[in-house]
This record gives C-alpha cells, sequence and structure tokens, in this order.
C-alpha cells in the first residue's frame, strides 16, 4: 500500500510540472509588455526602464524565468494585486472561507441526494421511476447555472420575496436568527450548484449498481436468503460506491468552477468572484495565482481519487 | 410436369419476397434510432431550433438592432412576441440571431475538438510505441488542466490582440471556438486510440498493407470509418457542452462584445432588469436549455444506435 502511494505522489509530481509549465508558457506567449504602462510614461527615463526590467528578471532566459516563477508559485509567493496593491495570497484567504461553504455544503448535499437516487433507479432501470430520475438528470445537467440561478432569484427573490438575492459576506453568525439568514441566503447559491452536480453523479451511482447487480456475489448474497434490502446495502452498493468515492474526489475542482459562475449571479464575494473582477480589471498576479491555485486543486483530487480507490479496492495494484 | 414447374416459380417468387431490402449498417442505426422517443422528439425539437433561428428573421419583421426607447422594456405582445429589451429591441428577433452565433460557436467549436482528437487518438493507435506513450501523456496533462480558469485565462490574455487583428467579432468567435476546442479533444483522443489499437490488428488493415495502401490512406479511410459511430455520439455531446461554455463566458462578460446577442450574453444584459422584464431573462435561457437539453438526448439515442455494445 505505501509503496502504491508513493508512486502515485511521484507520479503527481510531474503532472503539476507539466501544468504549470503550459500555464507559465501561455502567461510568455501573451501579447502585451508588463512594462507597457512604464514605456507610455515620457517621465520614466530609460535607462530606469532598463534597470526595473532587470530587477525583475524580464531578461533572463525563458527557463530562468520559468524556474523563478514556479519556485515563488509552490512557495504561495504570489506577488502583489495590480488593482489593490495588497499581497495576492491575504486577497485569496479572505476570499476562501465564503467560496469553502458554499461549495462544501453544495457537495455534500448533492452526494446525500445522488446515492439514494442512484440506487432507487438501479434497482428497477426503466421503470416509471428511474425514467424521472433520468429525466431530471438530464435536466440538471443541461441548464446552465446562471439560468436556473436566475430563474431562482425571479421565482423566490422577487416573486415570492422569500430569499435574499444578494449574498451578504459580512453577515455574522452569532445567534439564532443570524444562523436562519445565513441559512436562507444559502438555499440558491447551494441549489444551483448542487442541481448541476447531483445530474452527473445520480447517472454515475445508477451505472455503477448496475455493474454490480447482475454479479455472481449477488447471486450467492441473495441465494443465502439475505433480505433484499441488506443485498442492495450491505453487498451490492459498498462495492458500487468505489468507483463512486473516486468520482466524488475527481468532482472537487469542477464544482469549484461551478462556484464562479454561481458566485457571479449571487455576488458572493469568493474565489470566484475574485477571479472575473481580477479578469476585468487586468490585474494578471491574482489571474494567475488563482488559475495555479485550481491547476493544483485537480492534481491534488486526482491523487486523492487514486489513493482512496487504492485502499478500498485491494484488486488495484499499480505496475 | 407444367404444373410442378409452376410450383417451383412460385416457391422462388415467394423467396424473393420474403427477402428484404438489403439492410445498410447506417439503415441499422437509423431504425434503432427511431426506436429511441425521446432521441426522436429531441432531434424534432433541435431542427425546428435550428430553422427558426436560421429562417426566422426572413419572416418575422421586427429588427434585432433598431433602438427605439418608446418600446423599451415591453412584455409579449403580437407584435413583438418575446417582448423588448431595455433598448426597445426585439427580443425574439435578437435570440434568433443570437442563435445563429450559438449554434455556430457549438459546432465550430466541436469541429475543433474533433479534429484534434482523431488527429491525436489515430496516431497514438496506429503507430503505438513511443509514440503513442508521448502523445498519451499530453492527453493525460491536458485532462488534468482546469478548464473553466483556463478558458478566462486564455481569453483574458489574448482577446485584446485578436481584437485588433480581426475586429471585434470575428476575433472573439475564433478565440472562443479554439479555445473550447483545445481543452476538449481528449476523450475523442482516448476514444479513438482505444479503437485503432484494436483495429488494427484485423484483416482488413493488414489486407489493405498488403497491397502497399499508404500508412495516412489505411489510418483514415480504412479504419477511421469503423470508429464513426463513438466519434458521432462525442461530436453531438461536445455541440451542447459548447453552446453551454460559450453561454457562459458571454454571461461572465468573457464572450461577445455587447452588440451580439449570442444567448448568453442575452441572459447577462438580461440579469439586471429580472424583476421589471423577466422576459428578457427567460426566453433566451429556455433557448439555451431546449437546445442542450435536445442535443443531450440525442446523443444517448445516438449511443444506443451506433454503439448497441455500449448500452446499458
Amino acid at each position: 500500500m505505501g509503496t502504491y502511494i508513493l508512486r502515485r505522489l511521484v507520479f503527481a509530481v510531474p503532472t503539476l510540472i507539466g501544468i504549470s509549465m503550459i500555464l507559465f508558457l501561455i502567461l510568455a506567449l501573451a501579447p502585451g509588455d508588463p512594462l507597457a504602462q512604464f514605456a507610455a510614461d515620457p517621465s520614466v527615463p530609460p535607462e530606469v526602464r532598463e534597470n526595473i526590467r532587470r530587477q525583475l528578471g524580464l531578461d533572463d532566459p525563458i527557463h530562468i524565468q520559468y524556474l523563478k516563477w514556479f519556485r515563488s508559485m509552490i512557495s504561495g509567493d504570489w506577488g502583489f494585486s495590480f488593482a489593490s496593491r495588497a499581497p495576492v495570497a491575504s486577497l485569496i484567504w479572505q476570499r476562501l472561507p465564503q467560496t469553502l461553504l458554499v461549495v462544501g455544503s453544495a457537495y455534500v448535499l448533492s452526494v446525500l441526494i445522488a446515492i439514494p437516487i442512484g440506487v432507487l433507479s438501479s434497482i428497477r432501470p426503466y421503470s416509471w421511476f428511474d425514467n424521472i430520475a433520468t429525466t431530471f438528470a438530464f435536466v440538471g445537467f443541461s441548464v446552465p447555472t446562471f439560468f436556473t440561478g436566475l430563474v431562482l432569484i425571479l421565482v423566490f427573490s422577487v416573486n415570492l420575496r422569500w430569499l435574499p438575492f444578494i449574498y451578504d459576506s459580512t453577515l455574522r453568525v452569532n445567534s439564532f436568527e443570524t444562523f436562519i439568514l445565513q441559512i436562507k441566503q444559502m438555499i440558491m447559491p447551494v441549489t444551483v450548484l448542487a442541481l448541476f452536480q447531483t445530474g452527473a453523479m445520480t447517472r454515475f451511482v445508477r451505472s455503477a449498481m448496475l455493474d454490480n447487480l447482475p454479479q455472481d456475489y449477488t447471486r450467492t448474497a441473495r441465494s443465502k436468503g439475505l433480505a433484499e434490502r441488506t443485498v442492495i446495502i450491505r453487498h451490492v452498493l459498498r462495492n458500487s460506491l468505489i468507483p463512486v468515492v473516486t468520482l466524488v474526489a475527481l468532482g472537487v475542482p469542477t464544482i469549484f468552477s461551478g462556484a464562479i459562475v454561481t458566485e457571479q449571479i449571487f455576488r458572493i464575494n469568493g474565489i470566484g468572484e475574485l477571479l472575473i473582477k481580477s479578469i476585468q480589471n487586468s490585474d494578471t498576479p491574482v489571474v494567475m495565482a488563482i488559475t495555479f491555485i485550481f491547476a493544483t486543486l485537480v492534481v491534488l483530487f486526482n491523487l486523492i481519487a487514486d489513493v482512496i480507490y487504492g485502499i478500498l479496492d485491494p484488486r488495484i495494484r499499480y505496475d | 410436369m407444367t404444373a410442378s414447374v409452376g410450383a417451383g416459380s412460385q416457391v422462388s417468387g415467394q423467396l424473393a419476397q420474403r427477402q428484404r431490402a438489403p439492410r445498410t449498417l447506417w439503415g441499422d442505426a437509423w431504425r434503432r434510432f427511431r426506436r429511441h422517443r425521446l432521441a426522436m422528439a429531441a432531434s424534432v425539437v433541435l431542427l425546428t431550433m435550428i430553422v427558426i433561428c436560421v429562417l426566422g428573421p426572413l419572416v418575422y419583421p421586427p429588427s434585432p438592432t433598431r433602438i427605439d426607447f418608446s418600446k423599451a422594456l415591453l412584455p409579449p405582445s403580437a407584435q413583438h412576441w418575446m417582448g423588448t429589451d431595455d433598448l426597445g429591441r426585439d427580443m425574439l428577433a435578437r435570440i434568433m440571431l443570437g442563435g445563429r452565433i450559438s449554434l455556430a460557436v457549438g459546432i465550430a467549436a466541436m469541429l475543433v475538438a474533433m479534429s484534434v482528437g482523431v488527429l491525436v487518438g489515430a496516431t497514438a493507435g496506429y503507430w503505438g510505441g513511443r509514440i503513442d506513450n508521448i502523445l498519451m501523456r499530453i492527453t493525460d496533462l491536458f485532462l488534468a488542466l482546469p478548464v473553466v480558469p483556463l478558458l478566462l485565462l486564455l481569453i483574458f490574455l489574448f482577446r485584446d490582440r485578436l481584437r485588433q487583428l480581426m475586429g471585434p467579432e470575428m476575433g472573439i468567435f475564433w478565440l472562443i471556438i479554439f479555445v473550447i476546442g483545445i481543452l476538449n479533444w481528449m476523450t475523442v483522443a482516448r476514444l479513438v486510440r482505444g479503437s485503432f489499437l484494436s483495429l488494427k490488428q484485423r484483416e482488413f488493415v493488414e489486407a489493405a498493407t498488403c497491397i502497399g495502401v499508404s500508412r495516412p490512406a489505411i489510418m483514415f479511410r480504412h479504419i477511421l470509418p469503423n470508429t464513426m459511430g463513438p466519434i458521432i455520439v462525442a461530436a453531438t455531446l461536445s455541440v451542447g457542452s459548447a453552446i453551454i461554455t460559450e453561454s457562459v463566458l458571454s454571461f461572465l462578460g468573457l464572450g461577445f462584445p455587447p452588440d451580439t446577442p449570442t444567448w448568453g450574453r442575452l441572459l447577462y444584459d438580461g440579469q439586471n432588469y429580472l424583476a421589471m422584464a423577466p422576459w428578457m431573462v427567460l426566453f433566451p435561457g429556455f433557448f439555451i436549455f431546449l437546445t442542450v437539453l435536445s442535443i443531450n438526448f440525442m446523443g444517448d439515442g445516438l449511443r444506443d444506435a451506433l454503439d448497441p455494445r455500449q448500452r446499458q
């Protein structure tokens, strides 16, 4: 087991390096000089401009530039925001809790919904329940999240006036009333994010169950005289959850990407909103740092998925 | 004697009648597809959608671009079937115009993704060995890229230059289809590689090699047509996801310029008038939803029709 994990870890590192190279290459190929503003400014003499260039290492060969950049990215030294002059890392730390709260609740919710629905669908495939669940799943991943979000706002905020349509992140939960307010403002963003994720996951649980239901061990369990319920839950579901757990781990980066849109709709000041705002302000350091974080998330959760899969299914061996 | 001859010819006549019309591969697929009722309904909806967007502007009189403040934010009526926007422009006319762009982006991005995917997959599968190894590592690397943030980053970095080079609309159109395509070829590449690995061992490939057919011709003329089924399914589904991706970009304000009414852009413009003019959001959103849902159902039906072994 230990060597398996170690091997996956050793393979994750080149992936991260590869991704960082692609990111850096994109940045290096992008048109535009980082010192364009200085170049246009007549009060900056050319010698000063040259000095700044040299100090920033802009004249270094590209691989040296890359190594420097990669080292600072890895060590969390992401520089300063062009727009607010604040360190990028602290900007991101400020935004992280809101994103984690919404994304985390949405993800837990969608797993809790998807597993029972997927199981019930698979027990009687092509029954009316399965057909309804399938239709909902298709609707779930065919509706763009921003449209669901706007429709929810229209119904529950504009017409019914039940829920606030702007997320107030200054709200501090310190009493029962504020707790209710927090729940109320989270309902819509979480629903929007969960709807999309649940659709895909339900289909996956269903097909994993259908793979395991005709297996020999299922027949053995039934012929031992176990109750159908026990067969499904203790035997089939347990084995079907192995690929599902992997998918749950692999889906984490996806739901973070989904948060970019959701945060935009509900004006949640999370990481996604910071990314969009920085793009609009041409705030390159922040954009690069957030993209790098997303890339790291993907690699990290790929690794976690591999490791969990190795632990849960002893048949998987890396060779 | 004559009677028995007559009987014989009668029998052969019956046999000839019983022999059905020759069945082709595509004919079989079509028959299986037709049985999938949801997929058939979805195809009809999708076709209607395309006809509305392509031919609609020819028969529907209001202009999608004429600004008229006296008609701003009008609800749907006989004159403006889907109401008007904040500048008094007709929503249906704008949706039809935007549909052309959204559908074109979806199809063009699919073509980019399929070309790259087929090329990489076919090369890796047919050549094998080291080339396969390198190409598959690159595919794995691309699969590990964070798609949405990278899309945003690429558009952020390159849009101004392309705007200068090709004009605001063509520049962003090429950028979007290229970027969506380049981030979505990986599944097709894996699919095609898998089929090539098994197909290249078959007798017909050996036969083609024996009569001296060149390698590219074997790859694309002999093997590739046999992998068309799964490719078509993947292509169909990727049109849907490309349409969604484009609308997300437009919704985030990073897509087409404001006066180009793609479906996502219409939603972006409409979100500020949600309370006053919900039709500005509901109609374009409904068009995206219906189109993508139809494409997904159609893809499902095509999977059943073209790839019977994959059926669950």
